[in-house]
């Protein structure tokens, strides 16, 4: 049996997951469970998506190697494309699924959050397709440093709401987008853009994004006639890092996760529940879940997802930090020496790889370079005047 | 507190339960006068920075104790120094419970002289060790009954509460409303149908008439977002005052 199969009936992945929400969600959770099973396993619901994943989102995205910063790192650097996806992220892979999901089971409004404003721009753009309507909670801080994203979502006929309270960030978007399906579940769904919340939001997610694994996994076979030495992606709540894991978990891969200095939930190993789900979280020493300063807004998150948790507790991935320097510098390497512009997120992958390589010489790196950069210019412009 | 709540609905009183966030200034004078204003117990708010059952009111009090330095800890110390002759229970979030330890957190509410706690993120399926650590110090854990529950879960939540079962007003968080919602009557019919634990309306409770509405049907009622909006606008002064009002009106 994968490493990555089923969760318990619990929503546990070893001892992490479960479904930690108000009374008032649960048969919505339970519904959603129920409604992603069946149709995970209809023909015609895999087909739908299949198709919608071909002809919109652009699939399969390929695989580009970097010869040149190769060469100079001393290793064979490989890209999986997801910045090439319509809205330059691996995201829509998430919302197209739980969109038509949603329309399945009659729902007709979605809520979503948002940190960079990539899953509010996917959760938009699959509302403006299928007709639904769609309000993206976005914390106060990212709505001022991601103001193209914003535009790019009321543009797709979404309403954006700044969330003030608390770190006016991420998990404040969060907060906020659960409330709005507190009150209204009965017509709403929640499109959550990552691998976390409650059962079975880690695992539904982590199906959406198994064809990012799938497909790597198949070209690194005919490509390189091998699987890579290493996988490594960007973690914040882990959603691109979980659907690349996903197809060489059990391979002899080294799989790594790479968090930002500041927002290094996994090294930190400390168990809490927040967001519907038991995971690493940052917290003080009463519980009290802390803010994550990260350059990358989509990063900035004081949780993990919980099947990296365990995937970091029995030693399966590994979740080293890099600081907002090493990205800044990576995120300029990559457009000189390559020609493409990656999002910060994935700007802190290959910090790490960068740092890393004396270690890896002659191995085979597989990176999932999860979005373009092009949201990021405006900040990057600021922070390199400086 | 179970106990006492019976014993008082055989007595044909309506019970009535405010919610102070702790830590807040000038909560403690807040919580005496309660009491003195004819409430049966008195829930205080221990403040999480992501309370995600709480609206706006709520939110703003949590964080300006917060912002103040309030912990678990030394709200549980303050409480033990309240003296006043209601039982008290408290509200918080798991994580305060899951960081501290389900033993060790029962144990230091048993010593502050808390006898009842209400989790609003811990669903029945979660909620199983939490309930035997509090079971074992003495310690009740109330229960929450949305209106969402199809009919076959409404006892199994009940058949768990203690203390009280808390019966969720309307879908959202808490707050003010104009009205009190058609839900609320509805599912504190069906709760009680199903259980003889008392029922209580929470959430979307706002004001005496409305209060009066909901004890129609229910027990009695938590009142929270009125009650601190009082408490944050004119003091405990004026949120006793309050109290009383409601209190006549449930009374009448």
């Amino acid at each position: 049996m994968s490493l990555m199969a089923e969760p318990s009936a619990s929503g546990r992945f070893g001892e992490f997951g479960g479904r930690y929400v108000p009374e008032t969600l649960v048969p919505a959770c339970q519904e959603l469970e129920a409604s992603f099973i069946e149709a995970w396993a209809d023909p015609v619901f895999r087909a739908e998506l299949d198709d919608v994943l071909r002809t919109y989102a652009g699939r399969p995205s390929i695989l580009t190697e970097c010869k040149q910063l190769g060469a100079k790192l001393g290793l064979r650097l490989v890209l999986k494309r997801e910045d090439l996806n319509h809205t330059g992220s691996h995201k829509i892979n998430n919302v197209l699924g739980q969109a038509l999901l949603a329309k399945r089971m009659g729902k007709k409004r979605l809520v979503a959050e948002t940190g960079a404003g990539q899953h509010g721009v996917a959760s938009a753009t699959a509302a403006a397709l299928f007709g639904m309507e769609c309000k993206v909670y976005m914390g106060a801080v990212d709505v001022e440093r991601q103001a193209l994203n914003v535009f790019r979502m009321k543009l797709l006929g979404s309403e954006v709401e700044a969330v003030h309270s608390g770190s006016r960030t991420l998990k404040d978007a969060v907060n906020e987008a659960m409330r709005d399906w507190v009150a209204t579940v009965e017509t709403t769904h929640y499109c959550l853009g990552s691998v976390m919340g409650p059962h079975p939001y880690p695992w539904m997610v982590r199906e959406f994004h198994r064809v990012i694994g799938q497909e790597a996994r198949a070209q690194c076979i005919e490509e390189f006639g091998d699987v890579p030495d290493v996988v490594v992606a960007c973690v914040g709540g882990g959603s691109n890092a979980i659907g690349i894991f996903s197809g060489f978990v059990d391979d002899r891969s080294r799989l790594v996760g790479v968090e930002p200095a500041g927002g290094a939930a996994v090294s930190r190993a400390q168990p809490g529940v927040v967001h519907g789900m038991r995971s690493y979280l940052m917290q003080d020493e009463y519980g009290q879940v802390q803010e994550a300063h990260s350059i990358s807004a989509g990063l900035d998150y004081p949780g993990v997802g919980p099947e990296h948790s365990y995937l970091a507790s029995i030693g399966r991935a590994e979740y080293p930090n890099v600081t907002d320097a090493e990205v800044i510098a990576a995120f300029q390497l990559l457009a000189r020496t390559e020609g493409i512009i990656p999002a910060l997120e994935c700007a802190h992958a290959l910090a790490w790889i960068v740092r890393a390589a004396p270690t890896m010489q002659g191995q085979t790196v597989l990176m999932n370079l999860s979005g373009r950069g092009d949201k990021d210019v405006a900040q990057m412009m600021d922070v390199l005047a400086k | 507190m179970e106990t006492e709540f019976r014993a008082k609905r055989a007595a044909g009183r309506k019970l009535l339960v405010p919610y102070i966030t702790g830590g807040y200034p000038g909560w403690q004078d807040a919580v005496r006068a309660c009491a003195a204003a004819g409430a049966d117990a008195i829930e205080i708010g221990i403040p999480f920075s992501d309370p995600v059952m709480d609206g706006p009111i709520i939110q703003q009090a949590s964080q300006a104790a917060l912002e103040g330095g309030a912990t678990p800890v030394n709200i549980l110390h303050e409480i033990r120094s309240l003296d006043v002759s209601i039982p008290i229970a408290v509200m918080l979030y798991y994580n305060t419970v899951h960081h501290a330890g389900h033993e060790r957190f029962a144990a230091q509410l048993r010593s502050a002289g808390v006898v009842a706690a209400i989790v609003p993120d811990l669903p029945l399926e979660e909620a199983g060790p939490w309930c035997e650590a509090a079971d074992a110090a003495g310690v009740e854990t109330v229960m929450l009954a949305a209106p969402t529950a199809p009919d076959e879960r409404l006892p199994r939540v009940a058949a768990r509460s203690r203390g009280f079962l808390y019966s969720v007003g309307l879908l959202g968080v808490t707050g003010e409303r104009t009205e009190l919602a058609a839900t609320a009557a509805a599912l504190a019919v069906r709760l009680k149908a199903v259980t003889d634990v008392p029922v209580l309306i929470g959430v979307g409770v706002s004001n005496a008439a409305q209060a009066k509405e909901a004890v129609q049907v229910a027990d009695g009622v938590v009142m929270g977002a009125s009650v601190v909006r009082r408490l944050i606008e004119g003091g405990a002064e004026a949120m006793g005052e309050y109290i009383a009002e409601v209190r006549r009106a449930i009374d009448e």
